[in-house]
Formats: C-alpha cells, sequence, structure tokens
C-alpha cells in the first residue's frame, strides 16, 4: 500500500505498465502542443500581447496625458465633464488610470492602428474593456504601449478590474469606436 | 534544539506511545496531540472562513447584494486569508506529522519546537485577522502594492510564516530520527513521499515570501521609501503559487492515502508516482510567471518558457497522478472481484463511505474542472481574455476547494476514528456532507468562470455600476450566472456546515471506539489490507479498461476546450 514502505526494496527497476507509460507519452506529447500552439500564435495570430514598455513616473506620464487632450479635445463625454479626444490614426495614445476613473475618453477610427499607452498614477489598476473582455494589468511607474486595431464600431467600457480600493467598483472608463469620417 | 526529554535512548523506549488497534500503528502520543490541535484549529478557520465566503458570494448575488461596499472588500481579505492559508496550512502541519511520525512509526522530533510552531500559527493568523477586521486592511489577501496595509496585517503574515516553518523542520527532523532508528525498512512509503515533496516547496515557499512581506513590512510602518509593484508581484506569486504546488502535492498524497486504506490499493507503478510528485519540485520555480501574464515590462519568451517548461511538466505530474490513482483503484477492484464490464469496479465501489466519495469527488473536480482550465489560463495570449474577471476564483474554487479542501475533508473521516478515537456522529449527514459539498462548489465554480467569459471582474462589488459616473450593462445572462452562483454558494455552505458538525460533535461529543465498536465496524475495510501490508509491491500490470476511459474522456474535454478558447481570443480586437 502507498502508506507502507515499497516491499520491493528495488522498485525503481520494476517493469512499467503499459497503459500507465502510454498516458505519460500521451500527455507530454499534448503538452508540446499547447507550447508549439502558444508561439506559432506569435506568428499566424493577431493577439499577441506587445512587450514594449517603459518606465515613466505618473508626472511625465500625467504630461502626456494633458498634452494629446490639448491637442485632440473634440467634447465632453456627456455631463461628465470628462474630455473625449479623437487623436489621428496611428499616433500614441493613452489612457491614464488613477482612483477612481479611466481618463481621458478615447474616440478611435474603426480599421486604424493606435499606440495605446497605459499607465496609473497611483495604484495598481486593471484595464478591462468590455464587451471585448481584453484585460491587462495597469501598474504605477510603468508605462505599456499596445498597438490596438479596433474591428469593430460601437461604445466599448472600460471596467476596473484591480481591486483599487474603496471606489473601486465605480472606475469605469470608455472607448468610442466610430466609422471613419 | 530541543529534542523530546522523554526519549534518552534511540529506539521506541522513550516516548510514550500506542499500539493503534486497527492499523497495528505505534502513534507517538505528542505527534498524536499535535495532529489534533492543529486539525482543530484549521476547521475552526474553515468555519470562519467559509462563512465569510457565503456572505461574499451573497453579495456578489445582483438581486441580494447583502453586504455594504466597505464590508465586501473587507470580508473578501478575510476570507481568502482564513481559507486559502490559515485553513489550508493548519490542516497541512496535520498532514506532515501525520505523514511522517504515524506512518513511519516512529516520534515526532523536537515536539516543544513543534508546540512553538503551532503557538505561533494561532498568534500569526489572529493578528492578521484583527487588523483585517479593524478595517485598515481590506487589501485582499495578495496586498498588491502601492497599497498599503495596517503593520499588524503583514506582521501577522510573518509570525504565522516562521511558525509554519518551524513545523516543516520538525516534520524533517522527524525523517531524520525515523530512518536513524530504523523505524521502517527500505524507502518511505509513497504517502510520505509526497509529503516530502510538499514539504520542500514549503521551504521554498516561506522562503519567497520572507523575502517580499518583511520589506513590506519595514515599508508600512516607514524605514522603506518605495516597493516596485511588478517586483513585488513576481516575488509574491513565488509564494503565492508555489503554495498551491504544496496543496497538490498534500492532496495526491491524501488520493493516494485513501485509495490504499479503503480498497487496498496500491500505485501501478513506484517508479512513475514517485516521479510525477519530483516533477512538482523541479518544474515549479518560476510557475508565478502565469499570474504576470498581463502585465507591464515581461517579455514574451520568458513568459512562454515560464509557462510552458515550468507549468506543462508540473502540470504533466498531476496528469501522471490522474491516471494512475484511479488505475490503482481498479486494479485493487478488480483483484477484490468486481471483474465485470467496463465499470463494475467504480459501481461497487463504498460510495456510502465519505472518505472515499469525497477522494473520488476531488479527483474529478481538480481534474475537469480546475486543471483544465488553470492551463488554459496559463497560456500566454489566451489570458488576456481571462486576466482578473471571475474567471480566475471560479478556476481556483475547483482547485483548492474542490481539490484540496474536499480531499482534507475526505481524510478527516479517517482521522477522526483512527486518531481521536471517537466514532463519527450523525452517519447520514456524513455520508452525504462530499456530495452537497461537491455540487454546491462546482457549481460556485462553473458560474463564476461562466461569468468571467461575460467579462465580469472579479473582487467587484456593483456589477451594475449603479454609482459610477459612466456605466456599462453586462448581458443578462451575466446576472442570472452570479444568481446561480448564489445559490450554489448556500449548497457549498451548507455541506461546509455538515462537515463542521459532523467533525465538531463526533470529536468533543462522540463515543470513544471501543474493541468491540471497532470489530463491529472497522474503519479500514478488510480488503485485502491484512495481506497488502505484508505484500507489497508495484501493481501486476493489469487491464484497466475503465481508467482508459476515464482519462480518454478527459483529454477530449481538455483539447476541446483549449481549442475554444482560441477561437474566442481570435474574436477580439487585434493587438500587438
Ligand atoms: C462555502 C464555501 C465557499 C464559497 C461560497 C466561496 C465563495 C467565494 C466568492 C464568491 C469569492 C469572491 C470572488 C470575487 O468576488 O472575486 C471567493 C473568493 C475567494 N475564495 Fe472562496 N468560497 C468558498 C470557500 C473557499 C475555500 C475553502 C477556499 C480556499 C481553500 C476559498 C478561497 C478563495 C480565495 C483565495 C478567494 C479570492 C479572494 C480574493 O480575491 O482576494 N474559498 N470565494
Ligand atoms: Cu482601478
Ligand atoms: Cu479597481
Amino acid at each position: 500500500m502507498a502508506i507502507s514502505p515499497p516491499e520491493n526494496k528495488l522498485w525503481w527497476k520494476e517493469p512499467l505498465s503499459g497503459v500507465e507509460i502510454t498516458w505519460v507519452g500521451i500527455a507530454f506529447l499534448w503538452g508540446l502542443v499547447m507550447f508549439g500552439t502558444m508561439v506559432s500564435w506569435h506568428f499566424v495570430g493577431k493577439q499577441n500581447l506587445s512587450n514594449e514598455t517603459y518606465r515613466t513616473t505618473p508626472d511625465a506620464f500625467g504630461e502626456k496625458v494633458e498634452a494629446m487632450v490639448e491637442r485632440f479635445q473634440v467634447r465632453e463625454e456627456g455631463d461628465t465633464g470628462v474630455p473625449v479626444v479623437h487623436p489621428t490614426p496611428g499616433s500614441d495614445v493613452y489612457m491614464l488610470g488613477r482612483l477612481w476613473e479611466w481618463w481621458p475618453v478615447l474616440e478611435l477610427e474603426k480599421g486604424q492602428n493606435y499606440r495605446l499607452h497605459l499607465s496609473s498614477t497611483d495604484w495598481q489598476h486593471g484595464f478591462s474593456l468590455q464587451p471585448q473582455n481584453i484585460n491587462i494589468q495597469v501598474h504605477p511607474g510603468y508605462d505599456m504601449v499596445l498597438t490596438i486595431t479596433p474591428d469593430k464600431a460601437g461604445e466599448y467600457a472600460v471596467v476596473c478590474n484591480e481591486f483599487c480600493g474603496i471606489g473601486h467598483h465605480t472606475m469605469v472608463g470608455k472607448i468610442h469606436v466610430v466609422d471613419k469620417k | 534544539m530541543a529534542v523530546d526529554t522523554q526519549a534518552p535512548s534511540r529506539g521506541f523506549s522513550g516516548a510514550s506511545y500506542r499500539t493503534c488497534p486497527e492499523t497495528g500503528l505505534k502513534v507517538c502520543s505528542q505527534a498524536e496531540a499535535l495532529i489534533k490541535v492543529n486539525a482543530v484549529v484549521a476547521v475552526v478557520f474553515l468555519a470562519v472562513g467559509g462563512f465569510f465566503g457565503l456572505l461574499v458570494a451573497l453579495t456578489r448575488w445582483p438581486a441580494v447584494h447583502l453586504l455594504p461596499a466597505d464590508w465586501f472588500y473587507l470580508l473578501l481579505t478575510a476570507h481568502g486569508a482564513d481559507v486559502l492559508l490559515f485553513w489550508i496550512i493548519f490542516f497541512e502541519v496535520a498532514v506532515l506529522y501525520f505523514a511522517s511520525a504515524i506512518i513511519l512509526n516512529c516520534r515526532l522530533a523536537a515536539p516543544k519546537w513543534a508546540w512553538l510552531a503551532f503557538v505561533l500559527m494561532v498568534v500569526g493568523a489572529v493578528v492578521a485577522n484583527v487588523a483585517v477586521l479593524q478595517g485598515e486592511s481590506s487589501v485582499m489577501f495578495t496586498s498588491y502594492v502601492p497599497m498599503q496595509a495596517a503593520p499588524h496585517f503583514y506582521l501577522g503574515l510573518i509570525v504565522f510564516a516562521v511558525g509554519a516553518l518551524i513545523a516543516v523542520f520538525v516534520f524533517f527532523g522527524t525523517l531524520v530520527i525515523a530512518k536513524e532508528e530504523g523505524s521502517y525498512e527500505g524507502s518511505v512509503p509513497l504517502v510520505t513521499f509526497g509529503a516530502i515533496t510538499a514539504a520542500i516547496i514549503a521551504v521554498f515557499t516561506i522562503a519567497s515570501g520572507a523575502i517580499i512581506l518583511i520589506p513590506t513590512f519595514l515599508w508600512s510602518v516607514g524605514y522603506i521609501s518605495h516597493i516596485d509593484p511588478l517586483m513585488y508581484k513576481v516575488i509574491w506569486w513565488g509564494m503565492g503559487h508555489s503554495s498551491q504546488q504544496i496543496n497538490v502535492s498534500a492532496q495526491v498524497a491524501i488520493w493516494y492515502a485513501v485509495a490504499a486504506m479503503l480498497l487496498g490499493a496500491k500505485p501501478l507503478s513506484e517508479k512513475v508516482s514517485r516521479m510525477a510528485f519530483l516533477m512538482y519540485i523541479l518544474f515549479l520555480q518560476l510557475a508565478s510567471a502565469h499570474h504576470l501574464l498581463v502585465e507591464p515590462g515581461v517579455s514574451s519568451e520568458w513568459k512562454i518558457f515560464n509557462t510552458s517548461y515550468a507549468l506543462y511538466l508540473a502540470v504533466l505530474g498531476s496528469m501522471i497522478h490522474g491516471m494512475s490513482i484511479p488505475g490503482a483503484m481498479e486494479a485493487a477492484q478488480r483483484r477484490a472481484g468486481f471483474n465485470n464490464g467496463m465499470f463494475e469496479w467504480l459501481r461497487k465501489a463504498p460510495w456510502g463511505n465519505p472518505a472515499f466519495s469525497g477522494v473520488a469527488l476531488s479527483i474529478v473536480i481538480f481534474g475537469f474542472l480546475g486543471g483544465i482550465t488553470g492551463v488554459i489560463m496559463g497560456t500566454e495570449q489566451l489570458n488576456l481574455i481571462m486576466h482578473n474577471t471571475l474567471y480566475v476564483p471560479g478556476h481556483f474554487h475547483a482547485t483548492v476547494v474542490g481539490g484540496t479542501t474536499l480531499a482534507f475533508m475526505a481524510i478527516t473521516y479517517l482521522v477522526v476514528p483512527l486518531i481521536f478515537r471517537k466514532e463519527i456522529m450523525f452517519k447520514k449527514i456524513a455520508q452525504w456532507q462530499p456530495y452537497v459539498f461537491g455540487a454546491g462548489i462546482s457549481g460556485v465554480s462553473l458560474f463564476m468562470m461562466g461569468a468571467g467569459t461575460l467579462g465580469v471582474s472579479r473582487r467587484h462589488w456593483d456589477i451594475g455600476f449603479s454609482d459610477a459616473a459612466m456605466s456599462f450593462d453586462y448581458p443578462a445572462t451575466a446576472f442570472l450566472m452570479m444568481g446561480l452562483n448564489g445559490i450554489s454558494a448556500i449548497l457549498a455552505s451548507l455541506g461546509g456546515l455538515m462537515f463542521v458538525l459532523v467533525v465538531v460533535c463526533s470529536v468533543f461529543f462522540g463515543k470513544a471506539r471501543t474493541p468491540e465498536s471497532i470489530a463491529a465496524s472497522p474503519t479500514l475495510p478488510s480488503t485485502g489490507t491484512a495481506e497488502t501490508v505484508t505484500t507489497y509491491g508495484s501493481e501486476k500490470h493489469p487491464k484497466l479498461p475503465g481508467t482508459v476511459v476515464l482519462v480518454t474522456v478527459f483529454f477530449v474535454a481538455f483539447v476541446l476546450y483549449y481549442y475554444v478558447n482560441w477561437k474566442y481570443l481570435s474574436e477580439v480586437w487585434p493587438l500587438s
């Protein structure tokens, strides 16, 4: 039994069970297949997370966001007072997480590429784009750059999905995706 | 070290023992007492933490929305700490003492140190709970910086960890004593081998914990100005993930133990089973990577290397156990004469014995619900559509509750008569308990995963966003999932309550086992126990058609669900 010492003291010399060793082989091969799938998605898949990250500070990142808002603001989002920006396709766009809002609201054109910068000026936040269900962790001090290509027009919400204190469940932002003007 | 003063000379003479009338094992009285206190405290934390879990689940049921926001986050922090850390680790200490002193037939090394470990763990756990309940430490048990808890929150965790580390060394000391005193012949039993695996990983885990929690404590009292949030996560998960590997090792050891004790099952092959345990140690080093798949500043190469090399080979270990244990059960049952057709061996298994049904359900829930989803979440790109959604708690309630907790409950039904020497009270309730708890927790797990697939975030008080300036409407199915989750949580809590009721009543008010009652209802059925204890060896490679069917079903489910998730991924916005 498994709770008493092996009676055969040379247990490592015992032959293997055929069923068992077959299963080990299948499981091992499956591991290789999963490994291969992950690697090949970098070549054939369209959804791969960027490795581009820079060190930043809350002030430096905040300045870049301000500059973008100054240049590209088109209106405010409803009566929230949060600016909506419509940046040039292909450009660098910024979204800042802070207690407890995503700032500003972005208006992007469908089918265009944008370099989206994410960072936080206080605690960690979770960028959770709904209803797409794309989820990315946002850290203070790190500026993560993703190249995104919104491929469907519509209104998207950015829910915060990293616990960030008592206002966590009120932290919702927006991204509008519009057809090309 | 303060060695047991009652044992001046080597051998059994000094320490006090009794001989177990059911197994014939020598039971060291110090080990027995320590197993008892650790198990009892563990169950207390399970009861308290499980109750918090129910309140959290009822709050997440939109139609009920029980707690106010501050209490929700506070009790969610307490729930995570009480069940994941305190319940599990107190019980694991009991398992370590059982797998060393009891199974190896020897005295416990340094009982005074073991008592010190116990006291430190209790003090640490209580201090951490006080910190959380005072309200200044609602940071979740992960306590990601730069969010800060009160200093005594970190201090409580550190003191607890020191206690746990001492307990692990008492276990190692006991192994040395057993070896020196020759209390067993040849190699240690497989179950003890599994426990050794758990203990080695525990040392690594606690070291990681110390490396990150001590500076965090110093930061909370103002001696350190800054802790990098990314570095914190890398090291914190060095503790957080490896501690799950401890759970898996302990739980698999229990699977083998119960299969052996109730069915007389022998491993199909010692070599393969031991190698599978070894894989847990060898391949967990940077498995924390799969918690960092959507973090900034972590390269794809690092993620792929660490999730595939480290994770898949550890997963391979679990897949091996997942086949070997049912296989060993099938072989034992067939040997006992249940040889008709494909599944007579399974139908005629002791389903009315909660120790067996608990283990069987633990294997199924851990493998099908927990294992498959864990591998999928741990895939570099797939994590993008799951990270921090309710999918994550859905997954780990299948592993650490349906798998580990249920396995621990199952073995408790053997520990009460064998170690506490009490009759199990309320036999009918005990019989139903694993099914009620298993069904409830499977529901909790499935419905949280369902909601997560629809994008609902974890650790979130209000998915209706009623106080938010901007809003979002989750699909109606997401609300339905949260309601079903609430109902399942009530069922799981009922199962938990049944467990606590049976165990507490049996331990404190149960009838003592007597020679007559042992003869009338032996804890370990005579299914060949007597001869399997003496004639040990690998199974003689029988045919195992039932097990082949079971693992085939598992494998097909795994492959299909894996590629379904790639399809989901391919439908979201392109990004690079
Ligand atoms: C009656 C049984 C239980 C129920 C109903 C339950 C329910 C829940 C729910 C609803 C959540 C919150 C998910 C969220 O909002 O993010 C949760 C979180 C959690 N549960 Fe449980 N649970 C139970 C037992 C357990 C046990 C036994 C364990 C561990 C062994 C456990 C470990 C955890 C952990 C680690 C978390 C995450 C806490 C966090 O996000 O910080 N649960 N549970
Ligand atoms: Cu946030
Ligand atoms: Cu948040």
